[in-house]
């Protein structure tokens, strides 16, 4: 594709801090490479910003790859901007046009109070894996590969679950601030494994439970996280949690 | 953990949706199977026979509470979900999702069984309570039919007069449009609720859910429709 710049107006959400009010500003910038990623037109602004002698915008990123699921903006009314499977960071300039209007804001979810402009707290994600997520193992010497015998399709499906990067994108796109697409990710992934066996029940009921404690809704099965998913995580592992979690409710003392 | 909090955490909410739902449905299958026989073209005997039967046979009274109780917990569970899951996102976005992955009417789940919720009280006045407390009170009683030496209610006559009526027609067929939409997401949804994880079975129940959605509420919107046309 061509290269081109391009001249935007930005409609940016700054709030100083979790108790103030906050409110839209307006923003212009100019000569956008098209070649530049979202973040990178952020960091112009945030230059422009600072030369005024104003304060920049804070926002989240961390590896700038689209890896590590730190990026969190909501563009345009879109978790991550308007590419599928994608995050801010990999959203380039090109996806806008000369003269365009761009409205951001941060994940909006009462679980994820924002700290700061666009900066959202999204350490409830990290007490449900806490309550859960993970096996426990004695450590040593590294088992061989092949002790553990699993199915292709099973890995597959496992590997799948696993690239949920924990980036909230689903509870901002859902009209339930549910979580449930990245809970069923992180108990689907542990579930279809032989290494998740033995503590299959109790990881489920537990994070489920955490996750209510830290104030998402419930599913209602709409879609919309799984179609903002940078990862593309299907909403078939939430009906695997379903699953998961009834055997556990009905068969765990 | 106790059976309390697996049904009322945010995942047992929703098992109680998606069991009453599918309990409703089967409901709807008996319902509308029954009603069919309005087209018996033998103007109402059969229809008023099958009736009777569900009025004054034990096993249908007793499955009755079971229905209601069903709607009970749906209707309740339903509105309380719909606002706790609405409380969670306390400051809203400036722009709106909108449709992505998701379709309107599975995120208009609430308006569409309040509209059938609104429905259900008019249908009940107009069926249930003259048919099974007629008499009592200020409740007009049904007429009379004899078949065979019988006596029995004469819905189907209740049927027609009722509908005789272009509004209460038009509001029928509202109620069923809305029963469509609400079914046309419930069907498929009640059941990935439940469980149901198999690509395959999921692919068929959105397909089956689909059908059942469309053939249901339109067999119940042609009841009025026949009536009020006159073929029946
Ligand atoms: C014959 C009548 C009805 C049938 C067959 C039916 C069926 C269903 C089904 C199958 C679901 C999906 C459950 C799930 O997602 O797990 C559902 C959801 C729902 N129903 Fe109904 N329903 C009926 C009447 C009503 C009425 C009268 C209301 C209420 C006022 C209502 C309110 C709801 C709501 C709010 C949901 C969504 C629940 C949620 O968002 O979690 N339904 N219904
Ligand atoms: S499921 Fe997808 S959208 Fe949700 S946290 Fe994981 S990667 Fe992000
Ligand atoms: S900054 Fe790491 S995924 Fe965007």
């Amino acid at each position: 594709m061509e290269h081109y710049t391009m001249n935007l107006n930005l409609k940016v959400w700054r709030q100083k801090n979790n108790s103030s009010k906050g409110a839209f500003k307006l923003y212009r910038v100019e000569n956008i490479s098209s070649e530049m990623s979202f973040l990178e037109m952020f960091d112009v602004l945030n230059e422009q910003l600072i030369h005024d002698g104003e304060e920049p915008i804070a926002f989240d990123h961390d590896c700038r790859e689209g890896i590590c699921g730190t990026c969190s903006m909501y563009i345009n009314g879109k978790p991550h901007g308007p590419w599928q499977a994608n995050t801010t960071c990999q959203l380039h300039m090109r996806a806008f046009k000369d003269g365009d209007t761009i409205v951001v804001e941060p994940w909006r979810a009462g679980a994820f109070p924002v700290i700061k402009d666009l900066m959202v707290d999204r350490s409830a994600f990290d007490r449900i894996i806490q309550a859960g997520g993970y096996i426990s193992v004695n450590t040593g010497n590294a088992v061989d590969g092949n002790a553990l015998p699993i199915a292709k399709d099973k890995a597959d499906e496992s590997f799948a679950a696993a690239m949920c990067i924990g980036c909230g994108a689903c509870v901002a796109a859902c009209k339930n601030s549910s979580a449930m697409l990245f809970l069923s990710a992180k108990v689907s992934h542990l579930a279809l494994l032989p290494q998740g066996e033995p503590e299959r029940k109790s990881r489920v009921m537990n994070m489920v439970a955490q996750m209510d404690k830290e104030g998402f809704g419930s599913c209602t099965n709409t879609g919309a996280c799984e179609a903002t998913c940078p990862k593309e995580i299907s909403l078939t592992h939430i009906a695997r949690l379903n699953k998961e979690y009834i055997f556990a409710g009905v068969t765990e003392k | 953990m106790t059976w309390k909090q697996v049904f009322t955490s945010s995942v047992g909410k929703k098992l109680v949706m998606g069991f009453t739902g599918i309990f409703l449905i089967l409901f709807l299958i008996v319902h509308v199977g029954l009603n069919a026989c309005i087209w018996a073209g033998d103007n109402g005997e059969m229809f008023n026979k099958a009736a009777h039967f569900m009025g004054a046979t034990v096993v249908p009274r007793v499955l009755e509470i079971g229905l209601f109780a069903g709607f009970f917990l749906h209707i309740i569970q339903g509105y309380m979900l719909a606002a706790q899951n609405k409380a969670k996102r306390p400051v809203g976005y400036a722009v709106n999702y909108g449709n992505r992955g998701s379709k309107w009417y599975s995120r208009s789940m609430g308006i569409l069984g309040s509209l059938i919720l609104l429905f259900l009280i008019m249908h009940v006045y107009h069926f249930w309570t003259p048919s099974r407390l007629g008499g009592i009170g200020n409740v007009h009683e049904l007429a009379a039919v004899e078949y065979n030496g019988r006596e029995y209610h004469n819905l189907f006559l209740e049927m027609k007069m009722v509908f005789e009526s272009p509004v209460v027609v038009i509001l029928y067929i509202v109620a069923c449009i809305s029963l469509a939409y609400h079914l046309a997401h419930g069907f498929q949804s009640a059941f990935r609720t439940i469980g149901v994880h198999n690509k395959r079975y999921n692919m068929m129940l959105t397909a089956l859910g689909n059908g059942f959605a469309i053939i249901v509420p339109l067999a119940f919107a042609m009841m009025p429709v026949s009536f009020y046309l006159g073929w029946v």
